[in-house]
């Protein structure tokens, strides 16, 4: 029989992957539902995330609380990219076809990726866990690390933050209008263009936090914005595209179902999770908690 | 003023290539045609059924590994071993398909690279089959010593030699390609690419058409695939990765996807850049997406497209 001090540790790391696909994919799905845009390149703003952070590791230096400065900085240096693409390349093809708005951000990971290669070479790159956040502590015999979780704890807040922003604040107000029907939003007098540039930075926001918060459990690697868009992909397909609470039961079911998938298939557990999102996609086409597009 | 039959021409033109004796000549005529029937494959869904598929180097893959490891590991004679490349590629291509036109252009989208990104793993981590991240090497060439005996033949070398059987093949899947777009089956994607709706409305079977499609660019695909692993003298994880399938997608922009032969124009242009490139740099990844920028912002119709421009 399976120990339950084995049983618990896969269903806390799965939450712990769960939650870091959480902050990556509702950025995914927030970019969409308002600009009904898919960016491809959300991973490479994932990958960016990390890989600025480990450099402003290097330049502030091992003081205390530079983690989360440098986690910061690289999630608001990623945003800033992404207000720089969207105001200079998304924006001029909101009108033409979706085929030309994926082309574009798909031509993104390509830039992205190798110019992530010239920046920062091959090598993998690694992080050490924030001081404070070092240790670890016993539940029902799994060891739990500190940091994985503080992250487990990061990203429900981090859902009820964004809910809240969505549906009780002006700007989330504005937000859902905008994603209900544009021309209406912009007719009234709401300025959508600049709503659309906001969107998008958060968006390369909560991508580059994921990345930069993902830095001390995985080690930084090119190769990584591609295993992570996949997976975001999953998560969405899953939840439902466009739909914020989709996308968290999306993610937790995903890290779920690879933590004890290894169970039926060890070493190639991702394949349980296609398989669950192959029955979705026939039981619910446009996912568990997703409307259908139109 | 009968047309003139360029393709028939250029397919003449290229056979004689083995004549001019140099190995650089038939080694790089042998990989842009069979690029071209790569690319060729990926326009059925983009140009005609207007589907865009972000992970159509799976099938290139899958066809390439079925091919090689069918010749190699199990000894199996060439012939039998491509067609059935060509059925593995259409059989995955029909099982992730089922999946990826269940929904929007969106879901597509991401559905397609997301199968093609399993199709990448497995190739990668199945060692024992496919040899993982070493590839799978030292593929045979096909038994060709019959063409060593044929009159004009006989001073070839055996490159030369498979690049004449590259010709036939694709020469038929070219042929076969353009029967299909051309038939009435043709006809229907397009009417389904320019309004779905309509389409429905007429009584067409709007997935079930669609899904053909997907399954037929993919055995056309396993084709290209079980040609260029052998032509390579080895299958790797490449082939089926989403940098490859980036490749062929910005083929089929480059050349053009609105006229028939366009991704094969583009085939042969991004062949011969990426020989001028890979000289001197080894981030084709970002030239790719340079040119997919250059192609979205300045030459929305291709290489084709400009010629087109340039008649109107």
């Amino acid at each position: 029989m399976l120990e339950p001090s084995f049983l618990v540790g896969q269903a806390l790391s799965g939450l712990t992957a769960a939650m870091f696909l959480f902050i990556v994919a509702s950025g995914l799905s927030l970019v969409f539902g308002v600009l009904r845009v898919l960016n491809f390149a959300h991973g490479s703003f994932y990958m960016l995330g990390a890989y600025l952070s480990w450099q402003m590791t290097q330049w502030i230096g091992a003081a205390s609380g530079s983690f989360w400065l440098a986690a910061l900085a690289a999630a608001a240096g990623v945003a800033l990219l992404g207000g720089v693409i969207e105001r200079l390349l998304l924006r001029y093809l909101y009108g033409k076809e979706d085929l030309y708005q994926l082309l574009l951000t798909y031509a993104l990971v390509l830039l992205l990726g190798d110019a992530a290669k010239l920046l920062w070479g091959t090598q993998q790159k690694a992080m050490p866990r924030p001081a404070g956040l070092t240790g670890s502590f016993e539940i029902a015999g799994a060891v739990v690390p500190h940091y994985n979780f503080f992250i487990i704890v990061l990203g429900p807040l981090l859902a009820a933050g964004c809910w809240l922003l969505l549906s009780r604040t002006g700007i989330g107000r504005m937000i859902r209008a905008a994603a209900y029907d544009r021309e209406m939003l912009a007719a009234l007098g709401a300025n959508v263009g600049r709503l659309y540039t906001l969107m998008f930075m958060a968006g390369a926001f909560l991508a580059g936090l994921g990345g930069a918060l993902v830095t001390p459990v995985r080690s930084i690697v090119p190769g990584m914005d591609v295993d992570i868009i996949v997976e975001a992909f999953i998560v969405v397909v899953i939840g439902g595209l466009g739909s914020f609470w989709g996308t968290f039961l999306g993610a937790l079911i995903f890290g779920q179902v690879l933590a004890f998938g290894i169970l039926i298939l060890p070493g190639f557990s991702i394949f349980a999770v296609f398989a669950l999102m192959a029955v979705v996609l026939i039981v619910r086409p446009a996912g568990l908690l997703g409307r259908p597009l139109s | 003023m009968k047309r003139i039959p360029w393709a028939a021409l250029v397919w003449l033109a290229l056979v004689c290539v083995p004549f001019l004796g140099s190995r650089f000549y038939t080694f790089l005529a042998t990989e842009i045609v069979i690029l071209a029937l790569f690319a060729l494959s990926l326009n059925l869904l983009l140009g005609y059924a207007g589907l865009v598929s972000f992970g159509h180097a799976a099938y290139f893959g899958i066809g390439a590994y079925t091919c090689a490891i069918l010749m190699k590991t199990h000894g199996v004679p060439f012939p039998l071993a491509f067609l059935t490349a060509g059925a593995a590629g259409a059989a995955f291509a029909l099982l992730f398909g089922f999946f990826c036109v269940r929904s929007t252009k969106i879901y597509f989208a991401m559905l397609t690279l997301a199968f093609a990104q399993i199709v990448w793993a497995v190739c990668f981590k199945w060692n024992a089959v496919t040899g993982g991240e070493q590839g799978f090497n030292n593929v045979p060439y096909p038994d060709l010593g019959w063409m060593a005996a044929l009159p004009l033949l006989g001073g070839l070398r055996t490159a030369d030699h498979y690049f004449l059987v590259v010709m036939g093949l694709a020469g038929l899947c070219f042929l076969a390609l353009r029967r299909i777009a051309q038939s009435p089956f043709g006809r229907m994607l397009t009417a389904i690419r320019e309004n779905p709706e309509r389409a429905e409305f007429v009584g067409l079977n709007v997935r079930l058409y669609q899904m053909a499609a997907f399954t037929l660019a993919g055995a056309f695909a396993g084709f290209a695939g079980a040609l260029f692993g052998i032509f390579n003298r080895g299958v790797f994880p490449d082939f089926a990765h989403w940098a490859k399938s980036a490749e062929v997608l910005i083929m089929v922009i480059l050349g053009g996807m609105g006229s028939f032969w366009g991704p094969a124009v583009g085939a042969a242009a991004l062949a011969l850049l990426s020989h001028q490139i890979n000289a001197v740099t080894q981030y084709w990844p970002l030239v790719l997406g340079a040119v997919l920028l250059l192609l979205l912002f300045v030459f929305p119709g291709g290489i084709m497209g400009l010629r087109g421009k340039r008649r109107a």
